[in-house]
């Protein structure tokens, strides 16, 4: 043991290893995350860049930090733009989730359930979109959702649909969710695939052995097992579906308020960098809170 | 051949019985997979509280035929009957057959208590008595202070006793165990095979053990059917396997066995003695070798001369006159085990014959060693004749 210990603390190398992602994360998420908490703590000015105070050095620190406040982050309470931008968010995100673990769960036990031989063919169909500009892929959407675009056509000709009629999809909510579940299938499926792959198919064996039908089997046997996929799955969605700013901006209608959106606006729009960094970080905030909370009691379970 | 054997007196025996109905039968049953034939058509009947072993090497479809029991797998043609009732399209979730998994097969998510209770729960019993139950079974397997355990958090002999609880619980009329003791260590597998034994004679139930381990089939089984590619080769009880098995393949199977070629001389004569078989008497390569049966092998055919190692005597005296078989040797090689010490002997003609001697007497330097010329003889009850 003495000897292990020596070696951990004369071996460099072993210390750049770990090091490493830490040292990536504090370039590129702890730091300029700080500079979104000091823009947010700033004033818009007309200037460049367009807010104050500006770091001058460590001289001036005392009168650069008297001028920070939280006059940004009191706004966003008083408008009840941000606050029903935020509810909407967390409303299109979770029903979005559900929809693609509806959508995702039995196209993942699908593929786990295939032979061996075709499962590979399986994940490169489900990979493929990848290979494919996330925009176009949305674009795409456009050209089909658009009252006079290809769905219409479709049911103009198969006859469900009038010729003077057209689908009122492209611009609201519906289309939203159409773009946001097609975009994220993928993160859904795979960390399901890859916890029900994994599960052994003899506990199934051993449950119909005791009597258990399949289909109740799966509650009991399945579905638990899969739990850490379905977490896993749901968060990578989840989160960045409540920032998603490109699927609402072209999908979705003027009604669809989304915090994205709003953030977008606020930056590139109204030219506020201190309020738009406000928002991501109550945005942030708002999401890490309840998953930190959540992995706790997790660990307490385990 | 099993006359050879003497009067055999046995408590439970229903398969001597021709009145007795089978409990399970396998009926003509096949199952092919794509071109490779699992099982070949293959009829075996097993008996009510019977504990019924498959034995076989990997491969020889003995573990295919206990999960077509189970109903994993439906035969490709071919029935299996439970007390008369045709099993054929009976999912395994209605079939009144419980399995111990080679794996376990334990539930992960579930605790102790939970893994047993879990197909108790199926059959919508009361509450108290699922919790009856599952008190007994933990006591049956001595692991009442682990109840509220995960699998994960347990040693692999204990989860072996949950797996066995498990699939006791629901009171199956067959049991079915697929290698079950395959992962522990060998003195667990010896205390754990006795304990096997004590509760299926305590329940009353009738086991099926696949196993490719043939000292456990010997140790735990009513009777053994030894498999190889898909065929039964003998059915028979253990002692019946190790001193009369019916072919090369199942001698070599179980246990140490010396095989000479040998082929017949003359047919088979009435023996002097009476009550005794007819005297056989092959030649091996000049050996003259006499064995109490009567052989139904032609003059001069081909057939083999069965010994077990510990039944050919070993003596550095040359032996008495009159000796029915005797032959001289130089000791080659020395295997000591502790309760035995096995000699390979190279016969003059080159062959070698295994002898196996018990240590009675505690000895480090034993009397026989390296290069000694010895004799070695056998009674003519000792050897058999293999004629397949």
């Amino acid at each position: 043991m003495a000897e292990t210990g020596a070696s951990s603390q004369t071996n460099p190398m072993r210390w750049l290893v770990v090091a490493t992602p830490y040292l990536w994360l504090l370039l590129f998420f702890v730091a300029p995350f700080l500079i979104i908490v000091k823009i947010s703590l700033s004033d818009t000015a007309i200037a460049m860049p367009p807010y104050t105070p500006n770091f001058t050095g460590f001289a001036a620190l005392g009168e650069f930090l008297s001028e920070l406040d939280f006059d940004n982050y009191q706004f966003l309470t008083e408008d009840p733009l941000y606050i029903n931008a935020y509810l909407s968010s967390l409303r299109i995100a979770a029903i979005s989730t559900l929809l693609l673990l509806l959508i995702g769960y039995p196209m993942a036990l699908a593929m786990a359930r295939a032979p061996t031989t075709i499962r590979p063919t399986l994940m490169m169909m489900v990979i493929l979109p990848f290979w494919t500009s996330f925009l176009i892929r949305v674009y795409a959407w456009i050209g089909i959702l658009k009252p006079e675009g290809l769905l219409t056509l479709l049911l103009q000709t198969i006859g469900l649909m009038g010729p003077d009629q057209q689908v009122q999809i492209y611009r609201t909510d519906t289309a939203v969710f159409i773009g946001i579940v097609y975009s994220y299938l993928p993160f859904m499926v795979l960390p399901l695939y890859a916890a029900l792959e994994k599960m052994d198919g003899t506990l199934l064996e051993a449950a119909s052995d005791l009597g258990c039908p399949p289909w109740k089997a799966f509650w009991k046997i399945t579905f638990p097992l899969s739990m850490p996929g379905v977490i896993a799955g749901a968060l990578i969605c989840f989160i960045p579906i409540t920032g998603e700013f490109v699927i609402p901006d072209l999908l979705g209608g003027a009604q669809t308020l989304m915090i994205g959106k709003t953030l977008w606006t606020e930056f590139f729009g109204n030219r506020d960098w201190p309020l738009a960094s406000a928002v991501a970080v109550l945005l942030l905030l708002a999401l890490i809170v309840p998953i930190v909370i959540f992995q706790k009691q997790q660990q307490k379970v385990g | 051949m099993a006359k050879s054997l003497g009067p055999v007196k046995r408590k439970f025996s229903p398969w001597t019985e021709p009145s007795a109905t089978p409990f399970i039968r396998f009926e003509d049953i096949t199952k092919r997979y794509g071109d490779f034939v699992a099982v070949d058509n293959l009829t075996l009947d097993i008996y009510e509280r019977e504990f019924f072993s498959l034995l076989g090497p990997s491969g020889c479809g003995k573990t295919t035929l206990m999960r077509m029991l189970a109903g994993f797998e439906e035969p490709t043609s071919g029935r299996i009957l439970l007390q008369g009732k045709d099993l054929s399209g009976t999912p395994p979730y209605k079939r009144p057959t419980n399995m111990m998994f080679q794996s376990y097969a334990l539930f992960p998510h579930m605790s102790v208590e939970k893994n047993i209770t879990f197909g108790l729960e199926q059959d919508g019993l009361a509450k108290a008595d699922i919790a009856a139950r599952v008190e007994e079974m933990l006591k049956l397997v001595k692991l009442e202070s682990f109840a509220k355990r995960k699998p994960a958090q347990l040693s692999g002999g204990q989860r072996q006793r949950v797996a066995l609880a498990r699939s006791l619980a629901k009171r199956p009329k067959v049991l079915l165990l697929d290698e079950p003791l395959g992962a522990l260590d060998r003195k667990l597998r010896e205390e754990t095979q006795f304990e096997l034994m004590d509760i299926q004679h305590t329940l009353g139930l009738t086991f099926l053990i696949v196993t490719h381990d043939q000292e456990e089939a010997m140790t735990v089984s009513d009777r053994i059917a030894v498999m190889d590619k898909g065929v039964v080769m003998q059915v028979a009880t253990p002692a019946e396997i190790y001193e009369a098995p019916n072919s090369r393949y199942v001698a070599e199977f179980i246990g140490d066995i010396n095989i000479l070629e040998c082929s017949m001389v003359g047919q088979p004569r009435p023996s002097l003695l009476a009550g005794h078989p007819p005297h056989t008497t092959l030649d091996s390569q000049g050996l003259m070798i006499g064995v109490e049966q009567d052989c139904k092998a032609g003059v001069g055919e081909q057939v083999a001369f069965a010994i077990r190692p510990e039944k050919v005597r070993i003596s550095l005296d040359p032996p008495a006159d009159g000796t029915a078989n005797a032959v001289h040797g130089e000791v080659w090689d020395i295997g000591y085990l502790g309760d035995f010490s096995v000699f390979l002997v190279k016969l003059d003609d080159g062959r070698i014959l295994r002898a196996a001697q018990a240590n009675v007497s505690r000895l480090v330097d034993r009397p026989i060693t390296f290069g000694d010329r010895v004799w070695l003889t056998w009674s003519v009850d000792a050897g058999l004749v293999l004629t397949r």
